[in-house]
């Protein structure tokens, strides 16, 4: 019967299937929960090769927005989590889902913004200031709305300038729900402002006549930090191996290395584990 | 545009070195679609079969049912299978989230709708043939199904093509389930949305022509044996 022959190809095929997820599994591999910065920027492309040399372990990332990788490292599907959102970080600890938090780097976030500069916030370094302006000049500001850690950020940055952008959303204020670079692509389409972080700017390539108008201001500071998924939440984290890449990370090897991360001559990391831990 | 004409340059590039990196997301992205295509083809060439000649109450409901199913959003499948997948969910002591297994399993789900569909529509029209034959001859119903799908070979090869393009062309499952690794998960489509969100588009672009590449050269591929086929089947 051909439908039997079809049934049983079908079935060799799949069993063949998991039998190659099997092998992949062998080698010792962690999975590591993050962001589209750290991704884009192509600082895990510096970074793993170098932890791989050393310690013979494979680090898969899963390049998310913080609040979605979060959201899956809670589910367990994740050994170690590296964000940028300390009051979540701090929280997921808390609920028991992480072992610990550590200070690994930071940077900083910038605005930009077209050359013409509708609301006139050019070399400002006050960045409530900058949005209270954006928004009295009710010009474009195109945010992220994705709950990540740029956004968390921004929307305490608003509160902080005491508006409340959502009554204009989908007028001067849009919210695009996606990633950096994709919300970058957007603003950079209609002329509207955008808050992002620094790496991902300056290796982004769609920049446009785009140009850096707000930066400096200490409420700009951008904080990553590295947590343990808990094996008592999660009995199948790969603890030893996470424990390593964790270790590895905020010593003095991963932190030389984060430092030695250039694009076009700039550092886009700047290590700082061991100082001020939470 | 210059973009258009640079991702063309590049695409060229790209292929004619034959990138290992670009080599590999190639690789995986044939292996994942065209083990989602062969799986799907298992089970919804049956099924389509069946539905497509065997009368039942119910039966209208079931094609209405299959036809809506064509229009399954792969994010909302994606979603489905990783909240089966996660280890979380109710299998996750497969471990399979994360990996090109779970991808299969979210392409295989994705377009085996389509493939029933698509072939219950080929099969009937071909059973309204034979119909008559079948019954003068009391033709058991498996071997019923069995010889129609044999003679409606060629159409169904196009079912099951048209279940490869999507599968193939689809981002929104397999960046949920597979996570887009490099080495380990990254597709074709997945390595272009990650470009166009570094803003790097005419590399996206140029990964889009690839991509569109191998789509034409593997339809060349099935065209070729179908008229082979045909040519000896006349000779």
């Amino acid at each position: 019967m051909l439908c039997g022959k079809l049934l049983k190809f079908g079935v060799a095929v799949v069993s063949s299937a998991f039998f190659m997820a099997g092998i992949a599994q062998a080698e010792e591999s962690i999975i590591v929960q993050s962001t589209t910065s750290t991704q884009n920027s192509g600082l895990y492309k510096h970074l793993l090769p170098l932890f791989k040399n050393k310690s013979g372990i494979t680090v898969n990332v899963v390049a998310v927005g913080t609040g979605q990788a979060i959201k899956n490292a809670q589910n367990c599907d994740g050994d170690v989590l590296l964000v940028h959102a300390k009051p979540a970080e701090e929280k997921f600890v808390k609920n028991g889902y992480g072992v610990k938090r550590t200070d690994v780097m930071y940077n900083d976030f910038i605005i930009v913004g077209p050359p013409e500069d509708p609301a006139k916030v050019g070399r400002m370094k006050d960045a409530p200031d900058a949005l209270k302006k954006i928004s009295n000049a009710k010009a474009i500001f195109a945010s992220r709305g994705d709950n990540s850690g740029t956004h968390k950020k921004e929307v305490r940055l608003w509160k902080a300038a005491d508006i409340n952008p959502k009554g204009a959303s989908g007028k001067w204020y849009r919210e695009t729900g996606s990633g950096m670079g994709a919300t970058l692509n957007t603003g950079v389409g209609m002329g509207a402002y955008v808050m992002t972080d620094r790496a991902t700017w300056i290796s982004f390539k769609n920049k446009g006549d785009y140009k850096i108008l707000v930066e400096g201001d200490d409420d700009l500071f951008n904080q990553y930090g590295v947590i343990l998924v808990n094996p008592k939440k999660c009995p199948k984290v790969n603890q030893a191996a996470g424990q390593t890449f964790i270790k590895w990370l905020i010593g003095e090897d991963g932190q030389k290395a984060i430092a030695n991360y250039k694009l076009g001559g700039k550092q886009l990391f700047f290590p700082n584990a061991n100082k001020g831990q939470s | 545009m210059q973009d258009f004409g640079h991702a063309f340059s590049l695409a060229f590039q790209l292929m004619w070195a034959a990138d290992p990196d670009l080599m590999e997301i190639i690789g995986l992205s044939l292996r994942v679609s065209l083990t989602a295509m062969t799986i799907s083809c298992a089970i919804a060439l049956p099924i389509g079969a069946a539905l497509g000649m065997i009368r039942f109450r119910g039966r209208g409901a079931a094609i209405i049912l299959l036809n809506a199913l064509m229009g399954l959003p792969p994010v909302v499948v994606g979603l489905c299978v990783y909240l089966m997948l996660s280890r979380a969910g109710p299998m996750g002591w497969l471990g399979l989230l994360y990996t090109p297994t779970a991808m299969i399993i979210a392409q295989s789900i994705l377009i085996t709708p389509i493939i029933a569909a698509l072939s219950r529509q080929v099969i009937e029209d071909l059973h309204a043939e034979y119909a008559e034959q079948f019954r003068s001859m009391c033709v058991p119903t498996r071997t019923a199904i069995a010889a129609l799908l044999w003679d409606a070979r060629y159409s169904l090869l196009t079912v099951a093509l048209a279940g490869f393009g999507r599968a193939v062309a689809e981002v929104g499952a397999v960046i949920i389930v597979g996570g887009n690794i490099d080495h380990l998960t990254r597709v074709m489509t997945t390595a272009i949305a990650l470009e166009t969100s570094k803003g790097d588009l005419s590399l996206a672009l140029a990964l889009g022509m690839v991509l569109l590449l191998i789509a034409l050269v593997i339809n060349a591929g099935v065209m070729a044996v179908r008229m082979t086929a045909a040519r000896f089947a006349y000779a």
